[in-house]
């Protein structure tokens, strides 16, 4: 247990090591959500008005920073195919740490780099006429930390087998960018045909994106309790998954 | 005490048999080599003795521990060199060995001094705080050799340790694998298909199609050839082969103008050589027999078929490459 724990904690280490040396990386990940936030947003925003009585921007501005934390998310789970591509996997495979460990840290470490990235979307909150109070920032750093974690975790899952990087633009086109425009991101998701909202219910981000709202505008579509026990339930079964599916090879 | 037993191990991929129930025993504290062309099934072997797949069938037991039911504390007896690199070229020479050191559990102030104590041997203490991606490809193969023994193991498997590597490191590397089975009384498990390499074990099996067709000292294995060739050109040459029977008891071939022999030990035959023969020495050449001919002998090929120099070449361009 205790050499478990070591595990979890080197495989975290190494990750956020290398994202905190990457600055350029972290400076040019805020370029995107500031596009959709002052570009989009505000050009929509001319033309259209979120639900009640918020405006465009600050409608989308919860939705960017679950996009932030959802691309953070991917690109952490996908670091698997690159060790595994630069044959840092096996020096991880062949150590004498469980595989639950291996999956436990780099999920970890996924969710606190994606939460630092969240983080800094924060900064724009003045500019599109969001008030922010401690306990708000709180609260949103803990649903960006949940909510990555179980994006990563699934994204792992979905990497664990994965030799090459065409499988990834799959599921880059396939799964993510359907995940953030179905989750309330971008329009609110109770006016969509029956058919995209039942996609929406199966979508992790939605409860993340709802939660956001919920803690920064006050607006909501399910109650802050269920977002969580969901992005809970995800994050178990997809971490179960991604171990079993390390444990199938050797 | 044999430190790793191997009973009848077979791998199939496929239908197809990469590794044919090989049985041998490596003892504590030699330099065990695998030799054999590529596609022979060294890495096979070597990925199954280091739990990394499944054998088909066969068994194998490794400081007292099955490979298969006790994968975890197999993996806690060994140290792995891969064939293919496998370090974090985004990391420093100190923090890719800082990794290793935690994963295998080597405890703070002992692991940093651990650490320098490796960086020294490998002859890279002055390069601890770079990145790995400026290293070059010998470099970077000494500090994976580093890591492999850094966590005290008592086997140290090395796939292919000099390939692609040029003449003075691979001299080097040599070096370390001597000292290491010195100073740190570790054992050592080899695979490579450089032959003048394999003389550096102290016993080699010669693998061939996935099965070992030869098992002992290189010196014995020379010996199976029946000693050192001479070739000998005399002013008369048949006056000089029956001299040869007569007063030394040896039946020489002619070939090329010249005669050919075996003897035991060439370097001790020569003086008599010499002293005995009546006609006019013009030249005498000795050739020791190597690991090569041994291989040759044995499977009828050379090990380095044209097959097989062509995918040596392609394997230092794809570690070069991957190296980047
Ligand atoms: N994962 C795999 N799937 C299918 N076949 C495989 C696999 N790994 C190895 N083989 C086959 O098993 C045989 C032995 O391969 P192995 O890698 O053990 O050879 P080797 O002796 O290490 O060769 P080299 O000197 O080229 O490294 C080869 O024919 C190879 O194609
Ligand atoms: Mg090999």
């Amino acid at each position: 247990m205790r050499e478990d724990l070591g595990a979890i904690y080197v495989i975290w280490l190494r990750e956020v090591l290398k994202f905190w040396r990457d600055k350029s990386r972290i400076i040019t990940s805020l370029i995107q959500p500031a596009v959709w936030l002052f570009i989009m947003g505000k050009g929509l925003g001319s033309s259209f008005r979120g639900p009640g009585n918020v405006g465009y921007v600050e409608f989308m501005f919860p939705g960017v920073i679950g996009m932030t934390v959802l691309f953070t998310s991917v690109f952490s789970a996908v670091s698997i195919i690159w060790d595994r591509e630069f044959g840092f996997l096996k020096e991880i495979l062949v150590a004498p740490i469980s595989r639950s460990s291996v999956v436990i840290g780099k999920a970890l470490a996924g969710s606190t780099t994606a939460m630092l990235q969240g983080s800094l979307v924060l900064v724009f909150a003045p500019l599109v006429g969001v008030q922010l109070s401690i306990p708000v920032i709180l609260k949103s750093l803990a649903v960006m930390f949940l909510l990555s974690l179980a994006l990563t975790s699934c994204g792992i899952a979905g990497a664990a087998r994965m030799e090459s990087f065409h499988g990834f633009q799959l599921i880059m086109n396939f799964f993510v960018m359907p995940m953030y425009f179905l989750s309330g991101a971008v329009f609110p998701v109770s006016g969509l045909p029956a058919w995209m909202k039942l996609v929406a219910v199966g979508n992790p981000m939605a409860y993340g994106v709802d939660a956001l709202k919920q803690i920064i505008l006050g607006i909501q579509e399910f109650s802050l309790v269920r977002d969580i026990t969901v992005i809970l339930s995800v994050t178990v079964v997809a971490m179960g998954i991604a171990v079993l599916v390390f444990k199938g090879e050797g | 005490m044999q430190i790793i037993e191997v009973q009848k191990l077979s791998k199939e991929f496929k239908g197809v048999k990469a590794v044919n129930e090989v049985s041998f025993d490596v003892a504590q504290g030699e330099i065990f080599g695998f030799l054999g062309p590529n596609g022979a099934g060294k890495s096979t072997t070597i990925k199954m003795l280091c739990t990394l797949q499944k054998p088909s069938s066969g068994r194998a037991i490794l400081n007292g521990f099955d490979v298969v039911k006790e994968a975890r504390e197999v993996r806690k007896s060994i140290g792995l060199v891969f064939q293919d690199p496998s370090l974090d070229d985004n990391l420093t020479a100190e923090e890719n060995l800082d990794f290793h050191g935690r994963i295998y559990g080597v405890e703070g102030k002992a692991r940093r001094a651990r650490i320098d104590e490796v960086l020294e041997l490998i002859e890279l203490s002055d390069r601890k705080k770079n990145l790995v991606k400026t290293f070059s490809g010998g470099m970077k193969r000494r500090l994976e050799i580093g890591r492999g023994f850094l966590h005290y193991p008592k086997v140290l498997f090395l796939d292919e340790p000099t390939v692609g590597l040029d003449p003075q490191t691979r001299n080097a590397i040599w070096e370390y694998i001597h000292q290491l089975k010195v100073k740190e009384k570790l054992t050592i498990f080899l695979t490579t298909h450089y032959m003048d390499e394999a003389e550096n074990c102290d016993r080699i099996a010669i693998i061939d199609k996935g099965e070992i067709v030869a098992l002992a000292t290189p010196a014995e294995l020379k010996e199976t050839l029946g000693g050192d060739v001479v070739r000998l050109v005399t002013v008369n040459n048949q006056l000089a082969k029956k001299e040869l029977v007569t007063k030394l008891g040896i039946f020489a071939q002619e070939e090329l103008g010249g005669l050919v022999f075996q003897v035991t030990e060439g370097e001790q035959f020569i003086p008599r050589l010499f002293k005995e023969l009546d006609s006019e020495i013009l030249t005498v050449t000795l050739a020791k027999p190597t690991l090569d001919d041994v291989f040759l002998k044995i499977t009828g090929r050379e090990i380095r078929s044209d097959e097989g120099a062509e995918s040596t070449t392609a394997l230092i361009q794809r570690r070069r490459g991957r190296r980047g």
